[in-house]
């Protein structure tokens, strides 16, 4: 990947007490170029507290790694709305649980995971077989879950929650 | 007949093209789409969408996910070898229907060079405008693959077609001076490169009135900096978060299709109903071509209001502070990303200048909330300067979901009821 290592993306100027909590990667995977639920994932993360990484569309797997890497994440939120979430998100995960430093790290993934909406609870399953904490699919409630999940991600030190 | 040609003589008819986006990874549901497509109760052209690996020219991946029957979210032009796109397109093509391939590469040259090995010229999208919103390649990276690219189809097409996606800029929340100025910008790109035939597009916002405004600056600027070129203007259909209800996605469709008609726009791409939850089967396409299409023309196309409206004379100052930079006008782009004289709102990409900022007026209007370094005198309204917390991002980027919606439940009929997925792809 030329020229651009995953840059932060210029902080919004309303930040909450920046980063009082830790950092948190917002991410996608690397066939989806759709950013609008990044950036609200950013600005939802960092009214929690969190100092927020967003990566920007279309992220390499190893790009992420090297992210994780350099700013060791209280949390990994990966979002999709392509529909390759789930193509991408069993691959994804097992390359991000396969690094020593990233077993334990929370990942979750959400969105749009399938291109025929709704995915199957076999999909869901698959996904959190995988590697991945907790599955948000597009749906009411799914945000509500989402926030839960953040509120129970321990201050300080990233733990296996599963 | 060329697309071009195509185009101009249904606007001698005084008829709308409407067309779909529309991909499918398996050449025989391809192939039925697009005679769909053909055979709807419109006068229509053809879409090859293709898909995102496609897109990151991830090829490996597509030719996988073909092996292993994993359906795509687009049609793979590069991993089908050029014969099945042949084979595909063979008896449905034709100088009654033409096809355009849908991309979204900021690396477009495999996706080229694929479209000519199937004898395919007509395609879209942008130095700016294919880098910026969705990719990772330096805007510098993308002009360079965009004048190759150009190259490549001249040499290889007869009389290729190119339309910009300057007009829609991430979709959602860039004021349409902005649009209107990327969208020229990259015609003049594209006639720097020798392309003669051109279409420029504008995706419809959130404000009637402005959009129109918005048309009309378009057409009087290309009519300015376009003037040896064959071109024409494209309407994209509400590009953002689009309405749940089947009565709201309908209404936002007849918005975009009265926005057309009442511009003089020659050429329309539509949504579906099922646009907001997954990617719409075949025969959802269809019914928005023929709902399109039937959208009445009303009165003739009002006559381009006078150069003095604020769209134009935004999308003007910028245009001229581009041009300015540099006589090729890909490195006037590269350069003026730099110095922030163009600044899309809410793009992450590193070499957006990220300061801009936009808000929706009361009465739903786009307006720039901070102007950064925009060629802008005053800030084009009233400055509201200051970040947005997530609900108020949120409430904007849902505000013509909700408003069609909302319209929709008030009518009180089965079409305020939730889209429900039919359960199959055609």
């Amino acid at each position: 990947m030329s020229g651009h290592p995953g840059a932060e993306t210029a902080a919004p100027p309303r930040m909450p007490p920046a980063g009082r909590r830790g950092t948190v990667i917002v991410t996608t995977v690397s066939s989806d170029a759709h950013t609008w639920n990044l950036v609200y994932l950013q600005l939802l993360i960092q009214e929690l507290g969190y100092h927020v990484v967003n990566l920007g569309p279309c992220v390499p797997d190893d790009l992420l790694v090297a992210e994780c890497g350099r700013h060791a994440p209280q949390m990994v939120v990966v979002s999709s709305v392509n529909g390759h979430g789930y193509q991408e998100g069993l691959r994804l995960v097992g390359r991000l649980r396969s690094e020593p430093g990233l077993a334990a790290v929370p990942v979750v993934i959400g969105g749009k995971l399938g291109i025929q909406g709704g995915e199957s609870e076999r999909h869901v399953a698959d996904l959190l077989d995988a590697g991945f904490d907790a599955v948000f699919e597009e749906r009411a409630g799914g945000m509500v879950s989402f926030l839960n999940f953040v509120a129970s991600i321990p201050r300080g030190a990233a733990r296996e929650l599963r | 007949m060329s697309f071009g040609e195509f185009v101009r003589r249904n606007r001698e008819r005084g008829v709308l093209v409407v067309q779909p986006r529309m991909g499918f990874s398996d050449p025989r549901v391809m192939r039925a789409g697009l005679v769909a497509t053909r055979d709807a109760r419109a006068t229509t052209v053809g879409t090859l969408t293709l898909d995102s690996y496609t897109r990151v020219g991830d090829h490996g991946s597509a030719a996988r996910a073909l092996r292993d029957g994993v359906a795509l979210n687009g049609y793979p032009i590069v991993a089908h070898p050029p014969d099945t796109t042949r084979r595909m397109l063979g008896g449905v093509r034709s100088d009654a229907f033409p096809v355009q391939v849908r991309h979204g590469s900021p690396r477009p040259l495999d996706i080229f060079a694929a479209m000519a090995a199937a004898g395919l010229g007509d395609t879209e999208g942008g130095p700016v405008s294919y880098c910026l919103p969705y990719g990772r390649a330096p805007l510098d990276e993308s002009v360079a693959n965009w004048r190759a690219s150009c190259r490549l189809l001249l040499e290889s097409a007869v009389e290729p077609h190119l339309e910009t996606f300057g007009g829609c800029m991430m979709g959602q929340l860039c004021p349409p001076s902005q649009l209107v100025a990327i969208s020229a910008l990259e015609g003049l790109f594209f006639r720097q490169q020798g392309v003669r035939s051109i279409s420029v597009s504008y995706a419809q916002q959130t404000n009637p009135a402005q959009d129109r405004e918005a048309v009309h600056a378009l057409r009087g600027l290309c009519a300015r900096l376009l003037p040896d070129v064959d071109w024409h203007v494209v309407v994209y259909t509400y590009m953002g978060m689009y309405p749940r209800t089947a009565g709201g996605a309908l209404g936002l469709l007849t918005g975009a299709a009265t926005l057309a008609l009442s511009t003089g726009a020659e050429r329309l791409i539509v949504k579906t109903v099922a646009e907001s939850q997954r990617i719409p089967t075949i025969a959802e396409n269809v019914a928005a071509l023929e709902h399109a299409a039937g959208v009445p023309a009303g009165a003739a196309p009002e006559p381009a209001a006078a150069a003095g409206g604020e769209v134009y004379q935004e999308a003007y100052a910028m245009v001229e502070a581009v041009l300015n930079c540099d006589a090729d006008v890909g490195n006037a782009l590269v350069q003026a990303f730099k110095r922030g004289l163009l600044d899309i709102p809410y793009c992450v990409h590193p070499d957006n200048a990220g300061r801009a900022r936009s808000y929706i007026t009361a009465d739903g209007r786009l307006r720039w909330a901070d102007t950064g370094s925009l060629p802008l005198a005053g800030g084009g309204g009233a400055a509201r300067r200051g970040g947005l917390t997530s609900a108020e991002f949120m409430s904007a980027l849902t505000y013509v979901q909700n408003r069609y919606d909302t319209e929709a439940m008030a009518a009180r009929s089965s079409a305020a009821l939730p889209y429900v997925f039919p359960g199959r792809i055609i």
